[in-house]
């Protein structure tokens, strides 16, 4: 209970900063991954300051034994780079690269109602079930 | 650069890395949103409901903020339905495949300096802006 309200919280101004940002518009995006055009580059100064935000808060944040709210913190399960990877990354970078949509600003464009953000979800959704259905792992 | 918006950009990422840091520090958790959103699918998931709240957090922070009508957001999204799908499975399937995507890779993974995320950032960056320059550039698609 306590978990899910905070992540209702965090998700909440996760999404509000999506908004500020104006990433939950799919043109601003491809504005700025459309370099050989009227090049916009308000994303990387949206990473820079999500990055420079968060980096010295999670030190201190990571010197704490455990989490508020729960017994640990989750550790990234590998650090390598393997062709998974990287096969994935750039999957995602055409689809992200056709549409303009990532995950989060996909899930945020929803207020809006529009037929061609909704149909990106629900495929997006049915492709990370398609993936977990295909990479079930064998017992 | 007609189109740059540098305060809005610096403020809503000023919040997205406060909201990263906030759950870290409470649910002990990287805020990367196509590991809530596909780990949901997991045969291992057992918790659905603080990643369910966390996805409705996504839609309700922009709600609240989009209903007061100040600082409205003007929003294209491309119409062409079979596109948006093909779009929306590469994403579902490559985030997935690739463990993160511009969350999780692009800001949680870069802030704990991740040579695995930066690999990551990179490629999909890349593969994004070649298929942007493709579409607009080379078969003359969108604006």
């Amino acid at each position: 209970m306590v978990l899910a309200l905070s992540a209702l919280l965090c998700g909440t101004l996760f999404g509000l900063g999506l908004y500020v940002s104006q990433m939950i518009n799919p043109g601003k995006v491809l504005g700025f991954l459309d370099v050989a055009g009227q090049w916009d580059p308000s994303l990387l100064l949206v990473m820079a300051s999500a990055l420079a935000a968060l980096m010295p808060l999670q030190w201190f944040i990571l010197k704490r034994s455990r989490p508020v709210c729960t017994d640990s913190f989750q550790a990234p399960a590998t650090n390598s780079i393997d062709s998974r990877l990287l096969a994935g990354a750039a999957l995602f970078g055409i689809g992200w690269g056709l549409s303009g949509f990532c995950p989060g600003p996909a899930f945020s464009g929803l207020i809006y109602g529009l037929q061609g953000n909704i149909v990106f979800v629900g495929a997006m959704l049915f492709g990370m079930w398609l993936f977990h259905i295909l990479h079930r792992p064998k017992r | 650069m007609e189109n740059f918006t540098p305060f809005s950009a610096l403020a809503g990422g000023l919040l997205i890395g406060l909201s990263s840091a906030l759950f870290l520090l409470l649910n002990g958790r990287r805020a990367g949103i196509s590991g809530i959103a596909g780990d949901l699918f997991s045969f291992r998931c057992v918790n659905p409901g603080w990643r369910l709240c966390f996805l409705a957090g996504l839609v309700l922070g922009p709600l609240l903020i989009g209903k007061t009508g100040w600082l409205p957001v003007d929003v294209q999204v491309n119409d062409s339905l079979p596109l948006m799908a093909a779009a929306g499975l590469l994403v579902g399937y490559g985030t997935s495949l690739g463990s993160g995507c511009t969350s999780g890779h692009g800001i949680c993974g870069l802030a704990r300096l991740s040579k695995r995320s930066l690999a990551a950032t990179l490629t999909f960056m890349l593969s994004a802006g070649i298929t942007v320059y493709i579409a607009r550039h080379l078969l003359g698609a969108g604006s």
